[in-house]
Parts: C-alpha cells; structure tokens; sequence
C-alpha cells in the first residue's frame, strides 16, 4: 500500500485525539466535501474532530509543521464555499465543541463553544427572559463558531446588528497554533472586531462570549400585500423616513411567493404583487405608536391588504412563506442560484427594475426576496440545469446582479460572505491598495497563509512581500500556480 | 507644562529641505508652537491637509524622510495615551475635505453619512439635525469643547452614556478611508449597512491612537433622532469606609452586602438594564468618597415619559428618584481633565469597582455607564506621583478577579512616569505583528499605545 502524504500527520492527530476523532476513510471523509454552497466540492485530505481548545492548537501545531493547510468548519451551512476543504489539507470540524460554558445573566452574557447551534442559545435563556440576538435563517442548525466566521446576520439585524455588534469576546487559537484571548472591551487593537467575518482566514475561535439581550415586552408583525414592488418599496422608504426603524422589514415579489405559496401553502393574499413584513419590537406603547404610524404609511402607499399578528402562531404564519423562500423555489424551478449582493435603500427600485430588464434579457426567471430595511437582496436566479446553456445564462445574471450592486455603491455580500464563490468580485469592489492592506492583516495574524487559504482574497499577495502596489506579475502567476481574476 | 524637544537641540541640518518637500505635497505647512506639543512632545511642523490626495502625499515624503506623525483633530484627546517617542509632524485633520470642499455626504433615505474625519462630532449632529437624523454618539467632552472631531473619537474609540442602546464607534462605522504610513490610500467596508465582504479595517482602526495610519473619511450608519427624551435618577448613600492611603481595606466579600448604597447598586443596575421600559443609557455619577452616588437613565422615543415614569418607580425602591425633561448637568462629560483613567469591569461588578476605589480613601470622581461597565475616573491637580503609580497597580490588581482592568488615558506630565498606562493583554504579539506589517519604520504615533507600540 502507497504511503500518502497526509499519513504521516494524521498518524500524530491519533495520538493526540484518539484514532475515533480522526476521519481518513476516503468515504467517510467525502461527508465532508462541501458546504451549504454545493457546486463546489472537495474532500477532505483528513478530517479531525478535536474536543478541546488544546486539541484544536495541538492540530494547528501539527499542520504548522508539516506545512499543511487547514479549514475549520462547523455544522457547514454556509453559502458562499467558506468551509470548502483543501484536498492537501486537514478539515477541523467544531461539531464535538458543542458545550455551553456559562450563562451569566447579571452580566447579560454566555460563554459557549464553537460548535453550539446559534438557537441553542436562545433555547437556554428563553424562559429566563432572554435571547440571543442575531437570527441568520439557519440558525436551528448554524453554529456560532460559523457565525463569528461569517459575521452572519439575519432578519433582525436591521435594528440589532451584526455577530460583532453581539460578540463580546473570543479565544481563538491563531494560525501558528497558539491560544490567545480576544476582548471586546480589553486595551489595544480590536482583534476581534478584525476576526469576526474573516472567514476563518485568521484563525479558529474556540470560545465565544455572546450578549444576551432582553426579550421585548411586545412584538408585533404585519404583513402588507401590494400590487407591485414599486408600491411595496415605497413604504419601506416612508417607513424608514418616518425614523421608524422596524425590528425587520421583508420582500418579497410575485415569484417568490408564488414559489413559497407552492411549498408551504402560506396563504399569502391573492394577486400579491409584493409582500412586504414588517416587524416591531419594544416597549408596548412604542409598538403600539410605531404599529398606526407603519398601518398608515402602507395603506398610502397603495397596501390593498394588512394582516396583523401579535402571537407567535400567527407571527409564524405571517414568517412562514419568507422563511421557506429559498427552497421554496425547488417547487417551481429545477435549479438556481442564490445570490446575496447590496445595494443602498433608496437604490432599491432602480436596482430591482434592472434586474427584471437582465431577466428579460436573458430569458432566465429571477424570484426577489430581500431584506428590504438595509438593502440586501436575494435574489434567486432560476434555471433548468437540463437545458442546455440556461446554467451559464444564470450564472451571467447573477454576476451581473452584483454588478449592479458595486455600481450603485453596495456590496457585493450582506451576510453569506465571500469565501471561494465570490474571490473573483473583490477586485471589482476593492482596489489592489485595499487589497493589499487587508493582507496586512492576515499576514500579521497567517505570515504562512495556511488557516483557509484560497478563500475571501483571489490572489492574496505573499507575506514576504514590501506592501504597497504591486508591481509587475504576481510570482505566483508567473509560476503558473495561480490566476490573475 | 513640560514640553521637550523630540529632535534635540536646533533640529537636523536638513530640516529646512524637509519642510519644502512637505509644502510641495500642496498641504498648509507651518513651524510648530507650543500649543500643538502632543502629550508634552512638540513636534516640528503642523500640516494642514485639505484631502485624502495630500494626507498620501504627506505620508510619502515622511516615509523618504522618516519622519515621525501623529494624527489630530481637535485635540481633545492628544494628551492621551503614551507621549510619542517622536513626533516631527502633526498632521492636523480638521480642513479634510471630499468631493468639492464637501465635508458631509449625506444620504437622508439611507440612514447613512459619509464624514470627513475632521469634523467636530457638534458640528456633524447639527448639520444632521434638520433631517432629524445622528449620529448616536455622544463623545466625551472636556471643558470648552463638544467631544472632538470624529476622527479622534474613531481613533481613540471613546463612546458616551448611549453606547448602551445604540453601541460605540466601531458598531456605528460602516466604511472607512486610511493613509498608512507609506502613503497607500485604503477603504474598507463601504456605504452600505449590511457588508461582510473583506475584513473590516474600520474596526482595526478605530481605537488605535493614529499608531496605524491616519483616518481621513468615515462611513456612518445614523438614526432617527427620537421624538423625546426623559431622564430618570435616584441618590444611593457612599461605603462608609474611610479608605487607607495602600487601598487594603477593601476585598471581595469583605463587606456584606446591602451595608451601604453601594451593595445594591448591581441589582439596580441589572434591573435597569433588563427593564421593558429599555433605557439608552444607564450612568453613574460619584463625586467622591463620603459623596452620595447618583444612578440616572435616558429613556428615549414617542412613550419616553411613560417609560421613564416606570423607571423612576422602579428606583424609588432604592431612594428618592426623579425625572427631568434636561439631562444632568454631568451627563456624558468627563469626570476632569488632567488626571483621566477608564475603567472596565463586567457590569455587574460596578460596585466592586467602586470599593475599590473606595478603599484608597482618595479624592477620585468617578462617572460612566454602568450598565455597559466603562466608568472614568479623575482626581484634582497636585496628586502625588508615589500614589498615583500604587492606584494604578492596587485598582488593577483589584478588578483582575472580576476580569476588569484600567488605563490611563490621561495625566499631567511626569505623573505617570514608569507607569504601564494600558495595562496587560495577552494579544500583545499579536497587536505587535499588526503594528510591524502597517508600520514596518515605526513612524505612525510610536510608542503611544499599549505595550509601547
């Protein structure tokens, strides 16, 4: 039997870990092959599935020395490739790191690890009145070190932030194996504030110290159906000029509840043009002020019907067709693409009328749900992968979405990340200055680039090299290693 | 005040030349003065850049020249931190402008403003004002002034009362532009709130004291400005422990609780904190040993005096509270001005904190906000050098079992001398090999910041 290159280190994870912590079947390890982002597949070379902080550090030492790359992934629900493996490389999976440490709710604070579901914390604290709150749609089975990674959002963010705004501190174990401790409110450099959504390139997080925040005393959902989204738009903007700022405010267009009516059955008003969601939270009497002020501006935009729901069945009713968008649109289309640019509010209606123009252009169906409050839409781009070209057209629509994204001054990514699907688009949101100035920190945390190497930057500049501009071809292009996007 | 000569005696011979490469950048030159010596260091020149564009030019010929700068807004808090080891430029952000002289880009339907990061705070909030739109930062004055400039803010990361409800700088920055030490020109995040594309170097930057470049524009998420606000506050009685010059007399457990005002203060805070009524700020004011304690909260929105009602209430419980439709006349300004520390403990340990300060027996004023455990501390001039060093070390040591610490923002010159003013972290390598790859020549602010970086 031929001697593989991974053999040598996965014999020595064994002993550190115990052989059950070590994956090196060929069919066991191809579990792990992708992320929630499943057109790009790659198996592992190895799989561990340390226990410990001292565990995960023993690893990375280990990969340091045998100049091996590694990924750290939890439960892999990811959408942009962020915990794709390395088939040269070690896939640390977080899925055993699943303990919460401690709830301290004078401090309003938990100390779970990586591997803990993002709900699962919320589940902890709930009868106590509390709850964790950044909410990304999967976050029954997310895990929070992943959330850190991705600096994940949700529906909710619109009022409460980001992971980072909720992270109050983190022990990470860095690229070259060490366990350091990063605060939130301790002096120096906010390291945490630079790892939380750095896609894993700058280490692991082995703990994290999470905000609680206080149930609120009223929430209330509304959902207002409009003949067109120009109309359901034009409340988001009144809402929001009113200097109401919803706890959430939803889109979606005929498409996607057409989609979402087809799977779930949500019962969303007939000949909906656009749904619009909106929730409020808070004291009651500010709900109850902010709920005539959002009725008002709806109906004058042109809402033809309101639902109101102030219990979580209903609320769940009301949430139902939203939450179920994304697969919802398998009952209407054999494939697409789910796509996550930005665009900044008031850029909303021209955006969206180019996106049905590009639809048009290009005969490919485009279902629009988006997070209408701050601008982040998802739009699926619907195809059939049996005829032939259709997956390159929507492949062309959904890159010239983001596009349209960068032109009017968003993002290219509100909340799935960058990881290896959207390298390529960094040039065109960055210049090779702010490139080059992002890789100062990953060569000051990563100078071997070993901790997820290849995602988030398209051709990351070597740590060796002077910063500034570069000049000339990048060695790794002249060796033929890598391409220039 | 003490100020030195960073260059030594008259200056290198060629400090002449220097200065003509700097005014070919197009920048406002000028020979420094007394009054722009940075933490008793006078620089050499003052420039006065009025873009991004000159701020890189700058940046250039002090890199070809190695020359030392430090960034400054307003000035606020250029007394802060370490003194630089050097200082030979002072590169004054307050003419930055973009964009056709523009100074603010406001986007009203976004909820977003792009700022030049010479702006006083003041300024910014009143041109905002008419969209009934901010920036839900309050600064910190100090006396004469309306908190600085947002680059200042930005770089030395401070934050007032309403860090509570809407967080501090770095949660309010959306996009930000740099110059690094070499002259490169970077932006990071961008106009837009949701963005998770790249790393965030807005965060890396704010609050690093111009040791990793100079911020020139700033990228803010604003809100609305409420329609009310109404504060609520009560008067908790002071330890009646008199204190020892070694600060022995207090540790953990050695006071039962309840014994005085302090002993509840926690559970009021947490009550507070966790209370429906949702206050955005929850500060304490304590002028000093055998003074009184006050506990006040902003409740903002369309039911703030209800809200704020129902917290009067609920501090009844702990002594006579009130509500007022002003904020304290203390509210959101710094407890002094020479001698300035910032403490962190969890907040559900402000009365430890308190003890221990208590327990010195020292003339210190301490306010901040408790609910998001951040409180400043001062002392009237003339404080003696022996015991200013043995606070710092004995309150340090105190708060440690709480995982608090302290820093020394500010201090007349030679009172901190020796002094660790940051105190520990165990990033520092990490913080080292961020300053090393941003500024290789050590040029940016060196030696202000916590391990003498």
């Amino acid at each position: 039997m031929s001697i593989r290159p991974l053999d040598g280190p996965a014999r020595r994870f064994e002993e550190l870990l115990g052989p059950r912590s070590v994956i090196t079947d060929p069919v066991r390890l191809r579990t792990y092959e992708c992320d929630g982002l499943t057109h790009h597949r790659v198996t592992p070379g190895v799989v561990v599935l340390p226990d410990t902080a001292e565990q995960v550090a023993g690893v990375v030492r280990i990969c340091n020395e045998h100049d091996l790359p590694f990924v750290a992934r939890g439960a892999g629900t990811g959408l942009s490739g962020g915990a794709l493996p390395r088939s040269d490389g070690v896939l640390i999976v977080t899925a055993k790191m699943r303990r919460i440490l401690s709830i301290d709710l004078p401090n309003r604070r938990a100390t779970v690890e990586p591997g803990v579901t993002n709900l699962a914390i919320t589940e902890a604290v709930r009868g106590l009145g509390f709850y964790y709150a950044p909410d990304p749609s999967s976050q029954q089975v997310c895990t929070i070190g992943g959330n850190v990674a991705e600096n994940s959002g949700g529906a909710h963010c619109l009022k409460y932030g980001f992971t980072v705004n909720h992270v109050l501190g983190l022990e990470i174990v860095t690229p070259d194996g060490y366990i350091v401790e990063l605060s939130e409110s301790g002096p120096g450099y906010d390291l945490l504030g630079a790892f939380v959504g750095s896609e894993g390139t700058l280490g692991i997080a082995t703990k994290v110290t999470v905000r609680l925040s206080r149930a609120p005393e009223t929430v209330t959902t509304l959902l207002a159906a409009f003949e067109d989204v120009e109309r359901g738009g034009r409340a988001v903007s009144a809402i929001i000029g009113g200097g109401i700022v919803p706890a959430a405010i939803e889109m979606m267009d005929a498409l996607a509840v057409e989609a979402a009516e087809a799977a779930v059955a949500c019962a969303y008003p007939e000949g909906a043009g656009a749904v619009l969601i909106v929730e409020l939270d808070g004291p009651a009497e500010e709900v109850a002020h902010q709920f005539g002020e959002v009725t008002r501006l709806c109906r004058e935009a042109g809402a033809f019907e309101l639902r109101v729901a102030d219990d979580p069945e209903r609320r769940a009713a009301i949430w139902k067709g939203r939450k179920s968008a994304f697969a919802a649109v398998g009952r209407i289309s054999p494939a697409y693409i789910v796509q996550d640019g930005v665009v900044p509010r008031t850029a909303l209606p021209g955006v969206l009328a180019s996106i049905d123009r590009l639809s048009h252009e290009y005969g490919i169906r485009v279902a629009n749900v988006f997070h209408a409050g701050d601008g982040n839409l998802h739009p699926l781009v619907l195809f059939d992968d049996a005829e032939p070209g259709a997956a390159e057209r929507a492949e062309l629509v959904s890159g010239r979405i983001l596009d349209l994204c960068i032109e009017h001054g968003g993002s290219i990514t509100g909340e799935h990340g960058v990881g290896v699907d959207k390298a390529r688009y960094m040039p065109k949101m960055f210049s090779a200055d702010d490139l080059d100035t992002m890789q100062l920190v990953r060569c000051a945390f990563d100078p071997r680039g070993l901790s997820n190497p290849g995602k988030v930057f398209p051709t990351p500049r070597l740590c060796g090299e002077a910063p500034g501009v570069r000049r000339g071809a990048h060695p790794l292009v002249e060796a033929g290693l890598a391409e220039q996007f | 005040m003490g100020v030195t000569d960073a260059t030594g005696t008259g200056g290198p011979p060629e400090a002449p030349e220097a200065m003509e490469a700097l005014r070919a950048t197009g920048a406002v030159i000028r020979d420094a003065a007394p009054g722009d010596a940075v933490a008793g260091v006078a620089p050499r020149w003052v420039a006065s850049p009025r873009d991004t564009g000159e701020v890189a030019a700058l940046m250039r010929v002090s890199a070809a020249r190695d020359l030392a700068v430090v960034p400054a807004g307003d000035r606020t808090k250029l007394d802060w931190g370490n003194p630089p080891e050097r200082c030979d430029l002072l590169l004054d952000t307050r003419g930055l402008t973009f964009g056709d002289g523009l100074v603010v880009e406001h986007s009203a339907g976004d909820l977003v403003a792009r700022v030049s990061a010479g702006l006083a705070l003041g300024t910014l909030n009143s041109m905002l004002a008419g969209s009934r739109q901010e920036l839900a930062l309050d600064g910190v004055p100090r006396a004469g002034t309306v908190g600085g400039t947002v680059g200042g803010t930005l770089a030395t990361a401070t934050a007032g009362p309403r860090r509570f409800r809407y967080g501090t700088a770095r949660d309010l920055l959306i996009g930000v532009t740099v110059v690094l030490a070499d002259g490169t020109v970077a932006r990071s995040g961008g106009a837009v709130v949701k963005n998770v594309a790249g790393y965030d170097l807005g965060k890396l930057f704010t609050g690093s004291y111009g040791t990793l470049g100079v911020i020139t524009e700033a990228t803010f998420r604003l809100h609305p400005v409420p329609a009310d606000r109404r504060w609520a506050g009560v008067d908790l009685p002071a330890p009646r422990t008199g204190g020892t010059p070694g600060g022995q007399a207090y540790r953990p457990g050695g006071l039962p609780p309840g014994s005085d005002g302090f002993g509840r203060l926690d559970s009021l805070v947490t009550a507070l904190a966790s209370a429906q009524a949702e206050p955005s700020a929850i500060e304490i004011d304590w002028p000093g040993p055998r003074h009184d304690l006050t506990v006040a909260v902003l409740v903002e929105g369309v039911s703030a005096g209800a809200r704020a009602e129902a917290l009067r209430e609920l501090m009844s419980a702990y002594g006579t509270a009130w509500l007022r439709t002003e904020a304290p006349e203390w509210w959101a300004a710094a407890p002094g001005e020479d001698t300035l520390l910032e403490l962190r403990v969890p907040p559900a340990c402000t009365h430890h904190a308190l003890r221990v300060i208590a327990a010195y027996g020292l003339p210190a004023r301490v306010r901040g906000s408790a609910a998001s455990a951040v409180l400043r501390m001062s002392f009237p001039a003339g404080m003696d050098r022996e015991a200013f060093t043995g606070l710092v070390t004995g309150v340090r040591a105190g708060l440690h079992p709480f995982g608090g610490g302290l820093t020394v923002l500010a201090a007349p010159p030679g009172l901190a001398d020796g002094v660790d003013r940051w105190g520990p972290s165990s990033a520092q390598p990490l913080m080292r090999r961020i300053k090393e790859r941003f500024d290789p020549g050590r040029r940016m602010s060196p030696g202000r910041f916590v391990g003498g970086i």
